[in-house]
């Protein structure tokens, strides 16, 4: 018998986690001697109060969206890919070699090629610790978290040494030429006569990130080889007694997971940076594994829970504008949720199986 | 290179490897309980602000200890209550008090200083001063070994001699004594223990506690060193110590020897940047990665293997 209605595990469960996460960062405020009420007013007005703020809110949107799907598709296979990272890294690096070394003569072109470098590059970087997990049992979680300082020792050397063009001080790439440059969402929605601000960095990368999402939830519920990460994932031994070979879906559930990541990417190096900068990541990998915690490693709860942290990441840049509230705020709740939706999910979620066992006895 | 240079590279040696060696012995105890403990950066994070905001109002570096490793063990705790009492991921509790360290950090020291995130410098008592031992002075002029007593074992604060000699104390612990056989135990096969009438749940308990000490330790040294609290000031050293443990197998002695080496290779980055040998330059950031290049080497299995406790991560059931 299932302990309480799926619409409780999938909604209510993370809903709660998500208020005790808002409530102890108010009293958090309090703490500090601000007002909690003013600072999520702040926040609201400006993430969501404008198109200009949803421009903000859906370009972080778009990394996270990335980011979560990766360590979903990962923890469907029960990995924990904490190396996204790392991966989103590399894929940077695989954006601005595409971007720099060809001449593309439209975005479109220069796009597509991005998707495939940026993809292979983070796959690239995942595929090492994968074949470590599947042949030599190193555990994966420690790997990834090695392969992450490796690679921003990797990229730091290269921008450095080899990609700062001459004369230059700061350790970024080049600029890429125009031609490269990804259409705005704002541009793009006025062409199709909705208005939107222009000047946003939100970018064509938004819908590639959908088609992910999309991608990713036709692969695990309607495929064979979903089926068998999922599987994989439930019960390893089974799924090798059903003939599921367990390295071959740890090697494909962490390139997918890889691939993804990397291409995070293409939204921050191609579509706003327009170079290879030191942290064009910044942490993104690490919020995937709260946005997909709290969507429940569903592509749909993914999104979602993307919009949300998109939210809290452009409010919390006004709270640093217009508050005395440090954007660091952000952090905390990011960990708060982490901690109330990934290790403490038994706290939350036992009391509402409690709720729903005595009203489905009572009658 | 002269004799000098190289007792000037081993002093800094000992300094870097000393918050090293302390987070890697929390992790020992913690992880050789069956507890994974990603959080060591977390923990001396928050120790790090606390010890260093609480030696800014009190002027005293003793009471900003105490609350440097009360911090981290408030962090050690919720650890404790979500992977042994709630059966949470022990992994991501690790990443979200990580997180709440990070952030936490730095939104108070913002509002209580207003610097930014950093706290006021540490002066004078506030900070842990140089011990000399005894003769120090009088036998730097003896060739080679007074300048090794006097510059290198003489003139650290007094938690490097205290990291020091928690080495033997924690293999004496965990190998001669009843509570680290079952500390052991623990880690291997919880069921025997349990069955043997021992609490799981409180030998799991006082091992992650002892690890949020040791990492408020680690904490308190990181901020007298450097004489104030900056924001992620701990810079990744939480995850060097859990690389060092793994390359120390989860034991005590290696511990050290792991963690001097890995306190080496970052004074050679600090101290010389690129190395050039002639035929070709090993860049900085090479000697930077490399301890996390020989820690997957080491867990590839390649050149010796190691092989965690074999209950680690899982949260132990009594009844199924």
């Amino acid at each position: 018998m299932e302990k309480m209605p799926r619409w409780a595990d999938v909604l209510l469960v993370p809903l709660i986690s998500l208020i005790i996460a808002f409530l102890i960062s108010g009293l958090v405020i309090l703490a500090i001697g601000q007002n909690p009420v003013e600072a999520m007013r702040v926040m609201v007005t400006g993430a969501l109060g404008s198109s200009y703020g949803w421009g903000y809110t859906l370009y972080y949107a778009t990394n996270f969206m990335f980011t979560g799907l990766a360590v979903s598709v990962a923890f469907h296979a029960s990995l924990f890919n904490i190396g996204g990272e790392g991966q989103a890294t590399l894929g940077g690096l695989g954006v601005a070699l595409v971007c720099l070394l060809i001449p593309w003569p439209h975005w479109s072109l220069a796009l597509a090629a991005a998707i495939v470098a940026a993809a292979a590059f983070g796959a690239i970087w995942a595929a090492i610790p994968a074949y470590l997990q599947a042949k030599r049992g190193s555990h994966i979680v420690i790997t990834t978290i090695m392969f992450n300082f490796i690679a921003a020792a990797l990229l730091n050397y290269l921008l450095v040494n080899v990609l700062r063009p001459q004369g230059s001080m700061d350790p970024a790439s080049a600029r890429f030429a125009p031609t490269t440059n990804l259409p705005e969402l704002g541009a793009m929605l006025n062409a199709v006569g909705i208005p939107f601000a222009k000047g946003t960095p939100a970018n064509i990368s938004l819908l590639l990130a959908l088609v992910c999402a999309v991608a990713v939830w036709v692969l695990l519920w309607h495929t064979r080889l979903g089926f068998e990460i999922r599987s994989f994932g439930k019960s390893q031994k089974a799924a090798q007694y059903a003939g599921i070979n367990p390295v071959r879906i740890t090697m494909v559930a962490m390139l997918i997971s890889g691939g993804l990541a990397g291409m995070m990417a293409i939204n921050t190096v191609q579509g706003e940076a327009n170079r290879l900068l030191l942290n064009s990541v910044e942490g993104a990998g690490f919020i995937g594994i709260a946005v997909a915690l709290m969507g429940r490693n569903h592509p749909f709860g993914v999104v979602l829970a993307s919009i949300l942290f998109g939210f809290l990441y452009q409010g919390g840049a006004e709270l640093a504008l217009w508050t005395q509230i440090p954007r660091e705020l952000i952090t905390v709740i990011q960990g708060l949720v982490i901690l109330f939706t990934g290790a403490l999910g038994y706290m939350v979620q036992k009391p509402v199986e409690a709720l729903f066992m005595r009203r489905r006895g009572a009658r | 290179m002269d004799f000098a240079t190289i007792i000037q590279m081993l002093d800094s040696t000992v300094r870097l490897a000393t918050p090293l060696l302390l987070a890697c012995l929390a992790g020992l105890f913690s992880e050789r309980a069956g507890i994974f403990d990603i959080g060591l950066e977390g923990k001396m994070l928050i120790a790090a602000f606390a010890s260093a905001a609480f030696a800014v109002f009190s002027g005293s570096v003793w009471v900003g200890l105490l609350a440097g490793i009360a911090a981290s063990l408030m962090l050690s705790f919720i650890h404790g209550m979500a992977s042994i009492t709630f059966r949470g991921n022990q992994l991501i509790s690790g990443v979200a008090l990580n997180f709440l360290a990070s952030g936490l950090t730095v939104l108070l020291s913002q509002s209580w200083f207003g610097l930014g995130g950093r706290t006021p410098s540490l002066e004078g008592a506030a900070r842990f001063s140089e011990i000399t031992l005894p003769f120090a002075d009088a036998v730097r002029g003896v060739p080679v070994l007074g300048p090794i007593y006097a510059d290198l074992i003489s003139g650290h604060t007094i938690l490097v001699y205290v990291a020091l000699a928690l080495v033997p104390a924690s293999a004496w612990l965990l190998y001669s004594t009843r509570f680290g056989l079952r500390l052991r135990a623990v880690g291997e096969n919880p069921a025997a223990v349990d069955t043997a009438g021992v609490s799981v749940v409180a030998i799991r308990y006082a091992a992650v506690l002892i690890c949020g000490v040791l990492c408020g330790l680690a904490g308190a040294y990181l901020a007298s060193l450097a004489a104030q609290f900056g924001r992620e000031m701990t810079a990744g050293r939480g995850y060097i110590a859990l690389a060092a443990l793994i390359f120390a197998k989860w034991r005590p002695w290696y511990a050290l020897t792991a963690c001097l080496l890995f306190g080496f290779l970052d004074a050679v980055a600090i101290r010389f940047q690129n190395i050039d040998l002639g035929v070709f330059v090993i860049p900085v950031q090479f000697t930077q990665a490399l301890p996390y290049i020989l820690t997957v080497v080491i867990l590839a299995g390649f050149v010796g293997k190691a092989i965690p406790p074999r209950a680690g991560g899982e949260p132990y059931v009594k009844e199924r």
